[in-house]
């Protein structure tokens, strides 16, 4: 899967709330590379800064949120990469939609009440593609819909006539719209029953191999994640602290942190698997721990732990995987 | 299961054979669907068919999940069970007596044996009040906070200790927004306790939770019911949790109970083919391997790898049914794969299967076409 060239590369990013002494540092120090055409999965639990990026990396921000460092570098099919955060307002807002799109958590109640599918999907059509006739945004429209397995007669329902999982798909195909190549989806099945669940992610992978985009997958489910995305990196108190191919965290996970995470969930088929879980709680994001934020929580925890903070690094002999921790530290 | 050194039972196999501490038979809820003007004049004005003709049985020293999709009619049965509203038809037993109070002292009688948590630790504690204030408040409404003040205190401590939130005093006189989602949890759980009830009904208690500190609360449950022979109702959209957490499973479906019988056989052999949608749509990092073990299986025998449930595209697959007007018949029928004619009509009854599992569902019955067997495990 690494083997396509990245799409967006994240570097040493760092995002508050808030500023002076005061400010909580949610996000910290983050590199990660999107490559083209992959799904990445974000897993954390609540708390651990995964919206917080997504929202920094679309610039969605808003105060007291502040970007406080770092860059994040888009690189198209054809011209010159660049920053994101450099960007003007009004490049910002060709930009997003038509090359990065984001299906925020609970989207699916933030579609208008007052407006039909149509009219809503034809807004977003009208704004960013104001060559497109009126008939070519209806077709597009239907089409759209198709495209999340919606039939077109919907298209004059209005949100509350339809159920959770399909106004989902809604803000799905809306993201997909101008065909973007990055589609953030911010715990996009969380609020749906696993039967629904199953079939939008489904769609989604289809429609990923279909139309060649790249997909940055955020849940608490690190279950869902394994089946669902290649890559998988996981947030613990603001930063990355594992990052690899999904199977390869599932069958040897690196990280203390992810090993509890993975021994946290029961296994619904294959043998009855021993379950450990976490003890304690996740961190306070103002009163973080020194060291590695997990060493509360660490039954691994030693010497350097609660004195210095591990840095993302490769783990030695095991390419293309990286982890923050002092268990796996080269010296 | 390890259970205390039972005498040599008569009957074999799982079915937990504890005493019988609270029993649904056939019970019902229909609730009044907003009057509106088309039908103001209705005689028969539309009901949502919350559930329709569930029975089931509570153990001593058992826990007994209720699984099923939003929208079921789960909460709708532990409400039932606690008596916070009355059934619209079938009939409660407490320890085999059939039960049936209003408000006031049978009520409050029937809590000190019944009692119910919920989903949001938050909503059901009081912001404004410590966690002594909370727990005082519940021994003292069930006579059990002792003569002295001394006997209060240790009776805190004790409810406590029992949730492993030590030591006490740590935690006594925090405020629940000072107490992570786990612990307020415990601080619930600990006032159910207070009660010294025969009977816990828990309604999702972990949904609301991270998933790293879901497994504690489970283990505590646990505990509770093995060192205090506790029945519990354990209610959750998670059938895997169902798998490791429950002596026994129950599977609902659009208000009616579609399965039984003890977790392991329901979670692995599942009979109902709603209860194979639903195991075939949970999250599972194995079905990688399994898949990929599957498929290589099926090229090479064309004869075997029986595909499990076929994966529906169309857009109302996911969907549950309208509970105002429910599928007439079996509920599950629009959306079955398996649907003869009868189930459009009849409503299924249960059909007994092995080791005490049943299912709702026609494929069972004596005179259908043989095809059913319950579904082996994929893995
Ligand atoms: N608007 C805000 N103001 C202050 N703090 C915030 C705000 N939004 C989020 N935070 C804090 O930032 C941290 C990360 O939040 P978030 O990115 O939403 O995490 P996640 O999506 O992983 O649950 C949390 O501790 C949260 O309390
Ligand atoms: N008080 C009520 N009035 C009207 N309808 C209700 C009420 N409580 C629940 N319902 C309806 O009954 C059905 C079952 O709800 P519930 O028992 O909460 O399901 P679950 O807990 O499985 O999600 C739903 O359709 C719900 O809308
Ligand atoms: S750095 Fe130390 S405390 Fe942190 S996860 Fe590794 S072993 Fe545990
Ligand atoms: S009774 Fe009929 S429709 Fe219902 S689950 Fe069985 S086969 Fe399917
Ligand atoms: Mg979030
Ligand atoms: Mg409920």
């Amino acid at each position: 899967m690494t083997s396509t060239p990245p799409v967006l590369e994240i570097s040493g990013l760092n995002v508050n709330y808030g500023l002076g002494a005061k400010a909580v540092h949610a996000v910290r120090d983050i590199n990660l590379t999107l490559h083209r055409g992959e799904v990445l999965g974000l897993a954390g639990e609540s708390g651990s800064g995964k919206s917080t990026l997504a929202y920094a990396v679309t610039r969605l921000l808003s105060p007291p949120g502040v970007i406080t460092g770092g860059e994040v570098t888009y690189h198209p099919r054809e011209g010159a990469s660049l920053d994101i955060l450099d960007l003007e307002p009004e490049q910002l807002r060709a930009f997003r939609w038509s090359e990065i799109s984001l299906v925020f958590q609970g989207a699916m109640n933030s579609l208008n009440p007052v407006h039909t599918v149509r009219s809503q999907l034809t807004d977003v059509l009208r704004a960013h593609r104001p060559d497109m006739t009126a008939a070519e945004r209806q077709e597009r429209a239907a089409s759209l819909l198709s495209l999340v397995g919606i039939s077109a007669d919907r298209l004059g329902s209005y949100p509350h006539q339809l159920s959770g999982g399909m106004r989902q798909r809604v803000m799905i195909a809306m993201a997909l719209a101008l065909d973007p190549e990055i589609v953030i989806l911010d715990e996009p099945t969380t609020a749906l029953d696993v039967v629904m669940q199953r079939q939008i992610l489904k769609q989604l992978t289809r429609l990923r191999n279909e139309l060649d985009f790249s997909v940055v997958f955020i849940t608490h489910d690190i279950s869902l994640l394994i089946e669902f995305s290649d890559r998988i990196a996981i947030m613990y108190g603001g930063r990355i602290v594992e990052e690899a191919a999904a199977k390869e965290i599932y069958q040897a996970a690196h990280h203390p942190y992810s090993h509890g995470l993975l021994h946290s969930f029961p296994a619904l088929h294959g043998p009855r698997r021993e379950l450990t879980g976490i003890p304690g709680s996740p961190p306070d994001l103002t009163a973080m721990p020194p060291g590695c934020a997990f060493h509360p929580r660490c039954p691994k925890a030693f010497e350097p732990c609660d004195q210095r903070v591990p840095t993302l690094a490769p783990v030695p002999l095991d390419e293309g995987r990286t982890v923050a921790c002092w268990l796996h530290a080269d010296h | 299961m390890p259970k205390s050194p039972d005498p040599p039972s008569t009957t074999t196999g799982p079915p937990p054979d504890g005493e019988v501490v609270l029993e649904a038979r056939a019970i019902s809820k229909h609730f009044a669907v907003r009057r509106t003007l088309r039908n103001f004049a209705d005689r028969n004005r539309p009901v949502v068919h919350a559930v329709d003709d569930v029975s089931l049985k509570l153990r001593r020293g058992s826990v007994t999940a209720v699984v099923g999709e939003s929208g079921s009619g789960k909460s709708t049965i532990a409400r039932l069970l606690a008596q916070l509203y009355p059934t619209t038809s079938g009939e409660l037993l407490l320890h085999g007596k059939p039960t049936r109070v209003g408000q006031g002292r049978a009520f409050r009688a029937y809590c000190r044996q019944v009692q119910l948590i919920f989903q949001d630790p938050f909503g059901s504690l009081n912001p404004t009040h410590t966690v002594r204030y909370h727990l005082t408040r519940a021994l003292r409404i069930h006579d059990r906070a002792g003569r002295t003040a001394d006997d209060l205190e240790k009776a805190l401590a004790a409810l406590l200790e029992r949730v492993h939130l030590t030591p006490p005093e740590r935690y006594l006189d925090s405020f629940p927004h000072e107490l992570s989602g786990g612990q307020r949890q415990r601080v619930a759980i600990a006032r159910a306790m207070a009660a010294d009830p025969a009977v816990l009904l828990a309604d999702e208690p972990v949904s609301m939770l991270d998933v790293s500190i879901r497994l504690g609360i489970l283990n505590l449950l646990r505990d509770l019911k093995e060192r205090l022979d506790l029945a519990i109702l354990y209610i959750t959209h998670d059938i895997a949790s169902a798998r490791y957490f429950a002596d026994e499973t129950l599977v609902m479906y659009a208000g009616r109970m579609v399965e039984g019988g003890d977790s392991e056989t329901v979670t692995q052999r599942p009979a109902h083919p709603y209860t194979q949608l639903l195991t075939s749509s949970a999250p599972d990092p194995d079905r990688i391997v399994a898949d990929a073990k599957a498929r290589a299986e099926a090229a090479t025998d064309p004869a075997g790898g029986e595909v499990v449930v076929e994966e529906e595209e169309s857009e109302t697959a996911g969907e549950p049914p309208s509970l105002i007007s429910p599928p007439s018949g079996c509920r599950f029928h629009p959306r079955c794969p398996k649907a003869m004619e009868r189930c459009a009509s009849e409503v299924p009854p249960r059909f007994d299967l092995a080791d005490g599992q049943w299912a709702a569902c026609w494929l069972y019955a004596e005179d259908a076409p043989k095809q059913a067997a319950p579904q082996e495990a994929s893995a």
